[in-house]
């Protein structure tokens, strides 16, 4: 076991005016991840610290923080991989609910923004036929379990919250692309808007932080494409 | 006092509660739907479901054959008219998914695509990727969004349900993110809060999965049926319990033991297959509950490998190709090399049995409806009798999505048709003792606190109530649980904050898997035979007892002492019980059965 030293930063809005720094020494071996630590400081040091988690196997998307300024799933984030004291904060650019909780509400919304379902008239009882290729064309976009890690990461966002941001978009280009939908008329107002893809500057660290490499920059440059097109078009039934 | 009107409360926004809502919406557009979850729906733990879901799709398959396979699966414990029921709609389900956009993996002709599954005597696992559940809470999730008759509460807990003698019209809930009490007023409520796996100390589960909704509904009188069938799945990754898919298996894993040899061959699962050419229902395509327990005695008898201080076996995947690694169990992949280090196509992954479901339950009828008016359960908290003595993987996803309908179709009927309750009165007197429940378990404790109390109940369980049990173990768990209820009556939560209490949170939880732990355990103790995952060491209890126990357990709830246990028929319309058989065992039964049709042919 070798021991770790955490800075966690702390914010109790019933008792703290701003978020404060907290020390903790925890034990680990080369399997504990910083949930891990979280959990166990939790459990022997102070019951007072908040957080959300479940799975532990980084499908659920509940705990992600910032580990030394990186956004992180915590579950999928090993102490070993550091050195010296490590910095754990709640995600950046969301509002801070209480210690590692922040305000998924934003986020939320504007998942629900992009009409993230099948759109077609399709009314008889067959599966739709849909082969590995056209599959292939959405599914990585189909993967992300919206752990907010790319928000946190996205200076954009940090700017505007009103900005659609990767997660979205990706999961409107998911829909985009699926052979089976014909909703992307309607999506590209959102898409189209000074809050869609164009508020993107291409940074990409939304796709070097995502765990599950989704590489939603590439779905937001897409949607880019798209709504060009999409202008393009409208201009010629003009 | 904050008070919400609504029509159908769904307690659990997994995929029972998510489809559950979404039938009540469909059922009747002008009904009010409140969806409460004590987290976001898309953390609930439908997520890390992996294998696939269950239907009869093959032209070579039969609603016959996939009953048959989940009635001897569940070592006849199943209701057969439940189980007709499901096999009957789980496809028309799984297409319904698929009409919501569900990535199902697919054939080169755009077809769905399925695999083996363990117990399955034929292919009819649909699946996406190693992602099912995941994918299929995502697509549930996204598609409620449609819906403006569902208003989500995200990140409430359920405190109590509302009760006007043998009626519910309520919930009484914390909301998390303010500490407050909100009163919601209901004609229907579901419960659909999943299992309770976390009593147990390595399990495949999420933190979350505690057993609130079984509790919310024992402590009101409802029976907790078939409790002392936990379902073990063999291959959990040692310490953490993380699940490795069966899925592996139906694509062609094996197990061997620390001689690298396939041991299920010598517990009636042979003969061996050979590598890459798994077979139905053989060797590492048995049930899980055989699986577990040929672990067993594989330890016993000193031949499992060790790791972290963990006894092991291993999962072999070598011979697959790393492509078809990639396609197939990508997820598998990520989670062996980010948890124990391992590249899945190259090296062997360490595992173990680990507690992983719970196939008992709040008891409902066919129709997800309780022995409360106006209460129904679905999905993992709920025993709607289709798993019996021992589930088969992949009929759970089915299950939730099957009954989860049901549920919410029932429930918009009852919200249409009954009087909601003008007796505010009462709710109001319900309301203000929670509230003074709550204000009285603040305070300090001398040297016990939620975490120690929860680790002690976590070990009971698993020393006690394990994969073998015995009469001298059952009878310590149960004495430890009830020592464990009387410390819990004086644990107090330290923390005395109201925004996000993590500790007050996990203090009601435990209470909650106080109470299903208990039932577990008197269940297991009265149950003194063995039958699919209820396995009992003690002399004249190793076999499957038919004229005494063909009957299903239930638990009632005694404040304050053990359950009451009574009994109650098991619903038997086609198939009657006789032996299990699995691998050669199986096809020496099924060419013995052909021989005497042909011969009852030949004499027609």
């Amino acid at each position: 076991m070798t021991e770790y030293q955490l800075r966690i930063q702390r914010y109790d809005p019933e008792q703290d005016d701003t978020p404060r720094l907290q020390r903790y020494t925890v034990s680990g071996d080369h399997t504990t991840s910083v949930l891990d630590a979280l959990l166990s400081l939790q459990q022997q040091q102070d019951p007072t610290l908040a957080l959300r988690w479940s799975c532990r196997m980084a499908i659920c998307g509940s705990c992600g923080v910032m580990v030394n300024g990186i956004p992180k799933l915590g579950c999928k984030t090993f102490l070993r991989d550091y050195n010296g004291v490590i910095d754990i904060a709640p995600l950046a650019h969301f509002a801070v609910e209480k210690d590692l909780i922040v305000d998924m509400t934003p986020f939320l919304a504007h998942l629900s923004a992009i009409q993230p379902y099948l759109i077609n008239d399709k009314d008889d009882k067959a599966p739709h036929k849909q082969t590995p290729a056209q599959l292939a064309k959405y599914q990585q976009f189909s993967n992300c379990i919206n752990c907010g890690l790319c928000y946190a990461a996205c200076p954009q966002f940090g700017l505007n919250p009103e900005f659609l941001g990767p997660a979205a978009i990706t999961l409107a280009q998911r829909y985009n692309l699926d052979s089976r939908d014909n909703g992307k008329a309607s999506r590209m107002s959102q898409l189209n808007g000074n809050n869609g893809a164009w508020g993107c500057t291409f940074v990409g660290s939304c796709s070097e932080v995502c765990p599950k490499q989704l590489d939603p920059a590439a779905a937001v440059n897409q949607a880019k494409v798209e709504s060009a097109k999409d202008f393009i078009i409208n201009l010629f039934k003009i | 006092m904050q008070t919400l009107h609504t029509d159908i409360v769904v307690v659990g926004g997994g995929g029972a509660g998510l489809r559950a809502a979404i039938a009540a919406a469909e059922a009747d557009a002008g009904l009010h739907i409140s969806l409460l979850s004590k987290v976001y729906p898309m953390r609930s733990h439908t997520v890390a479901a992996e294998g696939g879901a269950a239907a009869v799709t093959l032209a070579a398959d039969s609603a016959a054959a996939h009953f048959s396979d989940t009635v001897t699966g569940s070592d006849w414990l199943a209701e057969q008219d439940v189980v007709e029921f499901f096999v009957k709609h789980a496809y028309q389900e799984l297409v319904q998914l698929e009409h919501w956009g569900c990535p199902w993996s697919r054939k080169q002709d755009g077809s769905i695509q399925v695999r083996r599954f363990g117990g399955m005597k034929t292919e009819r696992t649909w699946f996406a990727a190693d992602k099912t559940g995941f994918h299929i809470l995502h697509t549930l999730f996204q598609t409620s969004l449609k819906y403006p008759a569902i208003q989500r509460l995200d990140e409430y807990l359920v405190l109590d349900l509302l009760r006007e003698d043998n009626r519910v019209c309520g919930v009484v809930a914390l909301v998390l993110n303010s500490g407050d009490l909100v009163l919601i007023k209901a004609k229907s409520v579901i419960l659909a809060t999943g299992g309770a796996g976390r009593v147990f100390h390595y399990n495949t589960n999420g933190g979350i999965v505690t057993g609130d909704g079984m509790a919310l509904a024992f402590r009101h009188g409802v029976a907790l049926r078939d409790m002392e069938f936990v379902q073990y799945h063999p291959t959990g990754l040692p310490g953490s319990g993380i699940l490795i898919t069966e899925a592996c298996r139906g694509e062609g894993a094996v197990l061997v033991n620390k001689h690298g040899y396939r041991y299920l061959q010598d517990y009636g699962l042979g003969p061996e297959t050979p590598l890459g050419h798994p077979q139905n229902k053989q060797m590492e395509l048995g049930p899980r509950d055989k699986l577990s327990q040929a672990f067993w005695h594989e330890q016993q008898a000193g031949r499992t490998d060790e790791y972290n201080g963990h006894a092991v076996v291993y999962l072999d995947l070598r011979h697959l190709s790393r492509a078809h690694l990639q396609q197939r169990l990508p997820f598998i992949c990520e989670l062996a090399q980010a948890y124990v280090n391992v590249d899945p196509a190259s090296a062997l992954i360490p595992i173990r049995p680990a507690v992983h479901y719970t196939m008992g339950g709040i008891m409902t009828d066919i129709n997800c409806q309780t022995t409360l008016q106006g209460l129904y359960a679905v999905g993992e908290c709920a025993s709607v009798g289709l798993h019996g003595a021992n589930r088969l993987g992949s009929n759970s996803l089915s299950e939730l999505l099957v009954f989860g309908r049901v549920a919410g179709e029932q429930a918009a009927l009852h919200a249409r048709t009954c009087q909601g309750s003008n007796n505010d009165t009462w709710s109001a007197a319900q309301y203000q003792r929670q509230g003074q429940q709550l204000s009285r378990c603040f305070g300090s404790n001398k040297d016990d606190s939620v975490a120690r109390l929860r680790q002690a109940m976590t070990l009971a369980m698993e020393q006690g109530c394990g994969i073998y049990r015995d009469t001298d173990g059952l009878t310590q768990c149960q004495q430890q649980l009830q020592a464990l209820q009387a410390r819990y009556q004086n644990l107090k939560v330290t923390d005395t904050s109201k925004v996000f209490n993590n500790e007050l949170v996990q203090y009601l939880e435990l209470g909650f898997s106080l109470d299903v732990a208990q039932a577990i355990c008197a269940a297991a103790l009265a149950r003194t035979e063995s039958r699919g995952a209820h396995q009992r060491r003690d002399s004249g209890m190793t076999a499957r007892d038919d004229k005494s126990f063909l009957q299903h357990s239930l638990a009632y709830y005694q404040a304050g002492a053990e359950p009451i246990l009574s009994w109650q028929d098991v619903s038997i319309t086609s198939l009657p019980p006789a032996e299990r058989r699995y691998g050669s065992a199986l096809e020496t039964a099924l060419n013995t059965a052909e021989q005497a049709a042909d011969a009852g042919a030949k004499h027609d």
